[in-house]
């Protein structure tokens, strides 16, 4: 049986220089950090109650927040030491505040006893969700989706097809792709419990081109393993990472404006989290790290794994610290990630790069309606109105103008002749938005 | 690293293709050089002096309106495009003061009273020509032959003045045909080679400067026209100002539709109307009033062509 299907290429977006320069350095353990800061409300779940007070000793994996909700999940302790404030801090991808637990190290990173489950492999469905629940399990879908509630869809939703997201769209970072090299069987492992899960008929491992060497060893494992599982080559372009492009690429099916992928049958997973998911049920280990590349414009760029909440000046020290001047420092890849104003800003679930690089004025000139963001937004909108919109204070109509859809990949900028930073103005226009919304 | 450290910001993305307005100015500058040569070398020291004084005058008033407005001046080439063009669609016996006079209009009027780059309805070549013309109609329509750099010109009229246009007897017309491709012709500076037109307009579309759609529609409409009012197609096409206009003037981004439907309703509107002119109006040639109406239309057009976002129908549908 064939397990590789034909390749698949992206219809919108563009080719950007790869600049993957880290693809074949193994995964380091990154040095424990002095001092973790752990946001509260870093995932889409509801609220938690803080377990912990200032003072109180903590082992790594030890529960800190929990709540009877459902729809959330509990933080754990990345470190062991001491609780030293619970306060508020600024949120690095959103500028806003947010509560804090801050923890120092004893040095000595002293765990908790892990519970793996007794009897992986004939576990219910109820009990796996219960498993990846208590572990904390975020996926890394650029939404922070809970694990535990992307595998329990709507009861009027069938779910047909599962996608792991192996794709990894933006340039330079290379930590999926390390993940699957080095921790292949895992992820397959992690992706079979989601197939016991959801039931889908088919179960898709999506790659991108550019990395071949992983499309071969995961065949081989799948082959080894006798998994039910195809993998989808995909040209490598941009952007094709997001949900709804890498369904419609892969299965050729579109999600309404504002549905969602279960609404087509269909339920999207990085492979970072079919990795965590693995873990918590075969070893009991809760979500407390991943795997970070960290790259551009420091001495010695490398691929680490990290605990969150890790301070980033941490992780750029480790590598060498920055050797350029006028560098900035950016959380996530370089068409999406966040520039950080703060060396102590943490490292999140979602954090898959640290860049840094050496920072390029903005021009905003003006507009000479070339189309060229219309042709490569992969939502097709028309992002060239975003920007006519908020200089005016026109934001109804930016509404009007699908502007909700945006998911901010940042090809329209990159592309624009007038060097417009589209996304910006498009951030503003949510932002107004959702204030207007939030008054009526 | 030191603790004081200051981290620099900016918006993401992070990376810029880095193909910015000023390299495609000048990237189509550089395309428009082909029809400039075959103008000099058809029409002699005169076209040379028609350019030049064109293309100052167009930049020395980009230069002096910017200074008025009280904005700064960016040497982005879209001036000395904008005077070039200029002096291409001129007859290459005007006198100088009216190039200048034009292009100073071009400039000043109908770019930059309207906002600057980006923000003009009309293109500043066509307007600045609509001017001249509606000013200066003799010496707008006084054409020469082809006399290369030799001193005397001799009036003569262009393919289009010739009372055999609009009849069926078309077939034997090779010599003219091969006249009319390679330029030695009667006509505007640089209008008359289309070979030379035709390579640079290839040269923007394989550098994808320009939308080949809108090329492709304009000219198709004027050859299937033509051959519905039982006139010669290729006489049509080679004719006139057709082939600049339709790759270098109705593909201007600023004044052009912006989405790929926009842009075909555009250019198959242009066709249309320079048929309508060239058979029914007061002057032999069409192309450059017919891309001046599509101007004004194109903001209607762009009001109403829209993209369809993804997801859309299915979602009207859903909700019905």
């Amino acid at each position: 049986m064939n397990i590789r299907l034909d390749k698949k290429s992206l219809r919108y977006g563009v080719e950007l220089p790869q600049n993957k320069l880290m693809a074949q350095s193994p995964i380091e353990l990154a040095p424990l950090p002095e001092m973790v800061t752990i946001p509260l409300e870093e995932n889409v779940g509801a609220a938690s109650e803080t377990l912990v007070n200032k003072g109180d000793k903590v082992l790594t994996g030890q529960k800190i927040t929990d709540s009877d909700e459902f729809d959330s999940v509990p933080m754990h302790a990345t470190v062991s030491g001491e609780v030293t404030s619970i306060t508020t801090a600024i949120n690095p991808s959103t500028g806003q505040a947010m509560k804090v637990i801050a923890i120092t190290s004893d040095g000595e990173d002293k765990w908790v006893e892990l519970q793996p489950c007794p009897n992986p492999e004939a576990i219910s469905s109820e009990e796996i969700l219960k498993a990846v629940r208590e572990a904390g399990v975020v996926d890394a879908d650029g939404i922070t989706s809970l694990a535990h509630v992307k595998l329990l869809p709507p009861k009027d939703k069938k779910i047909d097809t599962v996608i792991l997201n192996g794709y990894e769209w933006e340039p330079y970072v290379t930590s999926d792709h390390r993940v699957m090299l080095e921790y292949g069987e895992k992820v397959l492992s992690g992706l079979n419990i989601m197939k016991k899960v959801l039931s889908p008929v088919n179960v898709y491992v999506a790659i991108g081109d550019n990395k071949e060497d992983a499309m071969d060893s995961l065949e081989e494992l799948i082959v080894k393993a006798g998994y039910d599982f195809k993998i989808t080559p995909i040209k490598a372009g941009y952007p094709l990472g997001d949900e709804k492009t890498l369904i419609k690429t892969v299965v050729n099916r579109e999600v309404l404006i504002g549905g969602l992928a279960a609404d087509v049958g269909v339920v999207v997973y990085n492979v970072s989290t079919a990795k965590a998911i693995h873990e918590a049920i075969y070893e009991g280990k809760p979500y407390i790290e991943r795997v970070v590349t960290v790259t551009g414009t420091v001495g010695n760029p490398k691929n680490l794994l990290v605990r969150f909440g890790t301070p980033v000046k941490n992780l750029i020290e480790y590598c060498g610290g920055i050797t350029e001047e006028g560098s900035e420092v950016i959380i996530g890849g370089p068409m999406t990630g966040i520039s950080q104003f703060d060396p102590d800003s943490p490292i999140f679930s979602d954090t898959n790069c640290v860049l840094v690089k050496v920072s390029q004025p903005i021009m905003d000139m003006d507009c000479i309606s070339c189309g060229h963001c219309i042709e490569v937004c992969p939502m097709k909108l028309m992002p060239t109105l975003y920007p006519k919109y908020v200089k005016v204070g026109r934001y109804n109509e930016c509404a009007t103008a699908y502007i909700d859809i945006c998911t901010e990949c940042g090809v329209c900028a990159y592309t624009c002749p007038a060097n417009i930073p589209i996304v910006q103005y498009v951030r503003v226009a949510k932002k107004e938005l959702s204030r207007r919304m939030g008054k009526e | 690293m030191t603790p004081e450290m200051e981290f620099k910001v900016s918006p993401s993305p992070h990376l810029w293709r880095g193909r910015s307005t000023s390299k495609i100015m000048y990237l189509t500058l550089l395309a428009l050089l082909l029809p400039t040569a075959a103008g000099i070398y058809f029409f002699g020291y005169r076209a040379l002096l028609v350019i030049l004084v064109s293309v100052s005058f167009a930049v020395l008033t980009e230069v002096l309106v910017k200074k008025l407005r009280g904005r700064p001046f960016v040497m982005d080439g879209s001036a000395i495009i904008t005077g070039l063009l200029l002096a291409l669609v001129l007859p290459p016996t005007i006198p100088l003061w009216m190039v200048a006079v034009g292009s100073v209009f071009s400039i000043a009027i109908v770019k930059e009273a309207f906002g600057g780059l980006g923000h003009n309805i009309f293109n500043p070549v066509l307007g600045g020509r609509a001017f001249l013309t509606a000013c200066f109609s003799v010496e707008m329509t006084t054409w020469i032959k082809p006399m290369g750099f030799a001193a005397d010109a001799i009036i003569t009229t262009t393919p289009l003045g010739e009372n055999f246009v609009w009849s069926w007897r078309w077939a034997a017309r090779l010599d003219l045909y091969k006249d009319m491709f390679l330029g030695d012709t009667a006509g505007s500076i640089g209008t008359t080679s289309a070979l030379l037109i035709l390579i640079g307009g290839g040269i923007l579309l394989a550098l994808k400067l320009i939308d080949w759609r809108v090329p492709l529609a304009f000219v198709g409409t004027v050859a299937v026209l033509s051959l519905v009012m039982g006139a010669d197609p290729i006489l049509q096409m080679l004719a006139g100002g057709l082939m600049l206009g339709a790759f270098f003037m109705a593909t201007d981004p600023v004044t052009s539709p912006i989405t790929h439907r926009g842009r075909i309703i555009f250019a198959v509107g242009c066709g249309v109307l320079t048929i309508i002119i060239r058979r029914f109006g007061g002057m032999p040639e069409g192309v450059y009033y017919a891309i001046l109406f599509m101007n004004a239309v194109t903001p209607l057009i762009d009001r109403y062509v829209k993209v369809r976002p993804f997801g859309f129908q299915k979602a009207v549908q859903s909700a019905t």
